[in-house]
C-alpha cells in the first residue's frame, strides 16, 4: 500500500510539472493570458510536497524491509543495520533518481514560495524551465526505472547492499552531491528564465547567487567526502584517481566555482551578463553529463553503478533536449542581451574574468581527458587517461589562477593599478621564492609538488591580506567566507603537495613479531586473528607503531570477506597525527606463512580534507552573508517604498 | 562575434553524436583475470564427501591438466551446470571441486541428485581459498595446467556451448 501511495504521488508530480510548464509558457504570450499562469507557483509548491511524500514512502518500504518491492529485494537485507537500510534507499539507480527529483521539486517549491524579487514573468519562465527538466526525470522514473515496482512473488530475503557501500560516510556522499546538482539545476532554470524574458540584471544575479553558493558548498562537501572515502576504503593509499566518476563530480564543481565568481560580478557591477548565463547552462550540463557517464557504462570506472545502456540512452535523450535546447536558446537569444558594464583589465572584475577563463580551461582539460577514451574507442583504440595527463596539464592553468587569486581580492572594482597593491604582491612573491629556495636546499623534489608547496604557502598568507587594515568586527560575513574559502584552497593544496612529495611507502612480507621502518616510524606485526562481524568475516592484524620513544599506537587493518554478496574488501587502519597519517593495509598470506603488510606515512595528508571543509565553511558563510544582506536591502527598499506612498497619499509627491 | 554564441551548441552536438554512436555499439568488456599465468595458491582442504578425498595444491601437479570447479550445494546455477560438468567428465576430463561454505549432508544430497563429476572435493568453509584464487562467486571454473598454473578462469555456470572451449583450453594446457 505504501509503495502504491508513493507511485501515485509520483504520477501526480509529473502531472503538476506539466501544468507548471504549460502555465509558464502561456504566461510568456501576454500579460496573464490565462488562468493557468496563476497556477504556476502553487503547482510548484504542491509538486515539492508530493515528491517529498513519494520519497518518504520509499524510505518507509526500505525501513520496513518490504521484500515484495523489487528495489528492496535487490538492494536490502533484513539483517542490515537501520542506517544502511535507509541509505540503501538511495544507494541504487532508481532510488537515487527519486532522491534527485525530490530535492529538485523541493527546491522548485521553495523558490515558488519565497522568491518575489524578480518580475513575475521571469519567475514563471524559470518555474516552467524547472518543470520541463522535472518532467524528463519523472518520465525516466515512471517509464524505465520505477522504484516502487512490486515483485509478483515476494522475495524470501534481500540480496544485500554492496559491502563497499556499507559505510556511514558513503551513505551521505551521494545525497550531498545530488543537493549540489539540484542547486545547479535551479541556477540553470533561472538562466533559462532570464534568457526567455531577456531580463539579465543584477537582481537576477542576486536571486541566483544563494543557489549557486549552496550547490557549490554541497559539491565541495561531496567531493571531499568521496575523496576521503576512496582514500580509506579502497585501501590504495591514494585520494584522487582521475576516475571518470570522480571527474564527473569535479567538472560541475569547476563550473560552479566559475559561475559563483561571475555571478558576483554581475550582482555587484552588472557586467559579464552572457558569460554568467552560459556558465549557468554549462554547470548544470556538467552535472547531467556526469550522471550520464556514470550510469550509461560508456566509460569503464571502478565505481560505476547501475550501468545500463538503455538507461544511458534515456539520459542521453534528456541531455540532448535540455542542454541542446538551452544552448540553442543561448545561440538565439544571447545576442539580444544588452551588453553589461565595461571595466579595465586591472580591476577586481579583470581578476575574476581571468579566474573564470582559467577555471574554464581546467574544466575543458578534465572534460577532454574524461571523454577522450570515448573518442578513441570510436576508432577501436582503447586508452586510459590518467595522472600523467591531468596533473601537469591541469597545473599549467591552476598555478597562474592561484597566483592571481592571491592578489585579486585586493583589487578595486572597475579600475585599479598594480602600483597600489605592490606591497602585498612583494610579500607574496618573497614568501613563494623563499619557500622554493628552502625546498631546493632541503632535497630534490619533483617540479609539481614543489610548485604546489610554494603556491600553497604564499596563498595561505595572501588569503588573509584582504583583512589587512580593516576593523575585523565590521568585515562583512561574506568577505570572511571568501577569506576562509581561499585559505581552504591553500590548505588543501598544501596537503596534496606534501602527500605527493613526502609520502613514504613500505610493502613488506612479515613474520609475526617482525619489524619494519617507514619514515621515522617503527612498525611491528604482532598477530593476525580471524574476527567476525554481522555479515562478514575477516583476518585482523594487530600492528604496533612507534615514533621516537613514546607509547605504541595500535593499528588494526582487516581483510574482510563479505558473504552477501560475496566480496573481499580491505579495511585500512589509520593513525592520525597532527602532522600526517600512518596508513596500514593487510594483504594476503604468502606461501611461507608471512603476511603482506603495506604501510604508508603520509605527512599532512589530512590537510586535503581539512581544506575541503574550510572551503565549504567559507561558502556557507558567504551564502549566509549574502542572504542576510539581500534581506536587509529588501527591507530598506520596502521601507523607502512605503514612505514614498505615504508621502504621495498626503499629497506631497 | 555573433557566431561564437553557437560554438557551445556545436561542441555539444558533436558530443551527443559521439555518445549516441558509442551507445549503439555492442559493449565488449572482457577483462582477463589477473590470476592467469600465476601458480595456484598453496592450500590444503579437508574432504567434505565420504567417498572423495580432500584437495591440496600438490594434487594439481601430477602431469595432467585439470578443471578446478568452485561450487556450492546452495547455489542454483551450480545445478544448471551439473549436466555439462558430467559431460566433461565423460570426455575424460578430471574435475576437482571446492565446495564453498557448505555442509557434508547438503553436499551428499546435491551429489545424489545432480551427479558427482568430481575426483576430489575440498571444503572451503570460510571462502578463504576462493578469495585467494581471485574468485568472487559461485560457480567458477579454472583450467589448471600440468604444472599447477592457472591458465583460464571461467566466471558463471558452464553451459553446453562452453564445453568444447574448455576442452580446447585443457588441450592447450597440456
Amino acid at each position: 500500500m505504501i509503495a502504491e501511495l508513493g507511485l501515485a504521488a509520483l504520477w501526480l508530480c509529473a502531472a503538476l510539472a506539466v501544468l507548471q510548464l504549460i502555465g509558464g509558457a502561456l504566461a510568456q504570450r501576454g500579460d496573464n493570458a490565462s488562468d493557468l499562469a496563476a497556477m504556476v507557483r502553487p503547482a510548484a509548491m504542491l509538486q515539492g510536497l508530493l515528491a517529498g511524500l513519494a520519497f518518504a514512502c520509499l524510505l518507509w518500504v526500505f525501513a520496513a524491509t518490504d521484500l515484495s518491492v523489487k528495489l528492496v529485494a535487490t538492494n536490502s537485507h533484513s539483517l542490515k543495520p537501520m542506517l544502511f537500510k535507509l541509505s540503501g534507499a538511495w544507494g541504487n539507480h532508481e532510488g537515487s533518481m527519486l532522491l534527485w527529483v525530490t530535492v529538485m521539486a523541493l527546491a522548485g517549491g521553495l523558490i515558488a514560495m519565497v522568491e518575489k524579487r524578480l518580475p513575475e514573468k521571469t519567475m514563471q519562465a524559470t518555474l516552467a524551465a524547472q518543470g520541463f527538466v522535472a518532467i524528463g526525470f519523472y518520465a525516466f522514473l515512471l517509464i524505465s526505472s520505477n522504484p516502487f515496482e512490486r515483485l509478483v512473488v515476494a522475495a524470501v530475503e534481500g540480496q544485500g547492499l554492496n559491502p563497499l557501500l556499507q559505510d556511514a560516510g558513503l551513505a551521505f556522499h551521494p545525497p550531498t552531491l545530488y543537493f549540489g546538482y539540484v542547486g545547479l539545476s535551479v541556477a540553470f532554470s533561472f538562466a533559462v528564465g532570464a534568457l526567455l524574458t531577456r531580463n539579465v540584471t543584477p537582481d537576477f544575479a542576486r536571486v541566483m547567487r544563494p543557489w549557486v553558493l549552496g550547490a557549490w558548498v554541497f559539491l565541495t562537501l561531496g567531493i571531499t567526502a568521496g575523496s576521503y572515502w576512496a582514500y580509506y576504503e579502497l585501501g590504495w593509499g591514494g585520494w584522487w584517481f582521475w576516475d571518470p566518476v570522480e571527474n564527473a563530480s569535479l567538472m560541475p564543481w569547476l563550473a560552479a566555482t566559475a559561475l559563483l565568481h561571475s555571478v558576483s560580478v554581475l550582482a555587484a557591477r552588472d557586467a559579464l551578463r552572457t558569460w554568467t548565463i552560459m556558465l549557468g547552462v554549462v554547470a548544470f550540463s556538467m552535472s547531467m553529463l556526469g550522471t550520464f557517464l556514470v550510469r550509461s557504462g560508456l566509460l569503464t570506472s571502478v565505481h560505476a553503478f547501475a550501468v545500463d545502456p538503455e538507461r544511458g540512452t534515456f539520459i542521453l535523450f534528456l541531455l540532448g533536449i535540455y542542454i541542446g535546447g538551452a544552448l540553442l536558446l543561448f545561440g538565439l537569444r544571447a545576442g539580444h542581451v544588452r551588453e553589461g558594464e565595461r571595466f579595465q583589465l586591472t580591476s577586481r572584475e579583470g581578476a575574476l574574468v581571468f579566474n573564470n577563463v582559467m577555471l574554464s580551461a581546467i574544466l575543458g582539460i578534465v572534460l577532454l581527458g574524461t571523454l577522450y577514451p570515448l573518442l578513441t574507442e570510436a576508432f577501436d583504440v582503447r586508452v586510459s587517461v590518467g595522472p600523467p595527463y591531468f596533473n601537469p596539464v591541469g597545473a599549467i592553468f591552476t598555478v597562474p589562477m592561484l597566483l592571481v587569486m592571491a592578489v585579486g581580492p585586493l583589487l578595486r572594482w572597475r579600475r585599479d593599478s598594480i602600483e597600489r597593491i605592490k606591497l602585498p604582491i612583494a610579500i607574496v612573491t618573497s614568501i613563494i621564492v623563499s619557500v622554493a629556495v628552502l625546498a631546493a636546499i632541503m632535497g630534490d623534489m619533483a617540479v609539481l609538488p614543489l610548485l604546489g608547496l610554494c603556491v600553497a604557502i604564499g596563498l595561505a598568507v595572501a588569503s588573509f591580506l584582504p583583512l589587512r587594515g580593516r576593523n575585523l568586527l565590521r568585515v562583512p560575513i561574506a568577505t570572511w567566507g571568501m577569506v576562509l574559502a581561499h585559505f581552504g584552497i591553500a590548505v588543501a593544496l598544501f596537503g596534496m603537495a606534501s602527500d605527493s612529495a613526502f609520502t613514504k611507502e613500505r610493502l613488506a612480507a612479515l613474520q609475526l613479531g617482525e619489524e619494519v621502518t617507514v619514515g621515522d616510524w617503527r612498525v611491528t606485526l604482532d598477530s593476525v586473528d580471524p574476527v567476525a562481524g554481522p555479515n562478514w568475516t575477516a583476518m585482523e592484524a594487530q600492528v604496533s607503531a612507534w615514533r621516537g620513544s613514546g607509547a605504541p599506537i595500535l593499528l588494526q587493518p582487516q581483510s574482510r570477506n563479505f558473504w552477501a554478496p560475496p566480496m573481499q574488501t580491505s579495511e585500512s587502519a589509520l593513525a592520525t597525527q597532527w602532522d600526517g597519517q600512518l596508513y596500514a593495509v593487510i594483504g594476503n598470506r604468502t606461501e611461507d606463512g608471512r603476511w603482506q603488510l603495506r604501510v604508508w606515512w603520509k605527512p599532512f595528508v589530512t590537510f586535503i580534507w581539512y581544506g575541503g571543509l574550510l572551503i565549504a565553511l567559507g561558502g556557507t558563510l558567504a551564502a549566509i552573508g549574502r542572504v542576510l544582506a539581500d534581506l536587509k536591502r529588501r527591507s530598506v527598499r520596502a521601507r523607502a517604498n512605503s514612505r514614498r506612498t505615504e508621502r504621495r497619499e498626503k499629497g506631497f509627491a | 562575434m555573433r557566431w561564437t554564441l553557437w560554438v557551445p551548441l556545436a561542441l555539444f552536438t558533436f558530443f551527443l553524436g559521439l555518445a549516441a554512436y558509442q551507445l549503439s555499439q555492442p559493449k565488449d568488456d572482457v577483462i582477463v583475470s589477473g590470476m592467469i599465468g600465476k601458480p595456484l595458491p598453496q592450500f590444503s582442504l579437508e574432504p567434505i564427501s565420504p567417498d572423495r578425498p580432500g584437495v591440496s595444491t600438490a594434487d594439481f601437479k601430477d602431469g595432467t591438466p585439470k578443471l578446478l570447479n568452485i561450487w556450492a550445494s546452495w547455489c542454483l546455477p551450480c545445478i544448471a551446470e551439473a549436466p555439462h560438468l558430467e559431460s566433461l567428465k565423460e570426455q575424460d576430463v578430471q574435475i576437482i571441486g571446492i565446495a564453498i561454505r557448505d555442509k557434508p549432508e547438503d553436499v551428499a544430497r546435491f551429489l545424489n541428485r545432480h551427479g558427482n563429476p568430481y575426483t576430489r572435493i575440498g571444503s572451503d568453509d570460510l571462502s578463504a581459498i576462493q578469495f585467494e584464487l581471485g574468485s568472487s562467486g559461485v560457480p567458477e571454473t579454472y583450467v589448471i595446467d600440468s604444472d599447477g598454473m592457472i591458465r583460464y578462469q571461467h566466471i558463471g555456470d558452464v553451459r553446453a556451448e562452453h564445453v568444447p572451449m574448455l576442452i580446447q583450453q585443457l588441450e592447450a594446457a597440456r
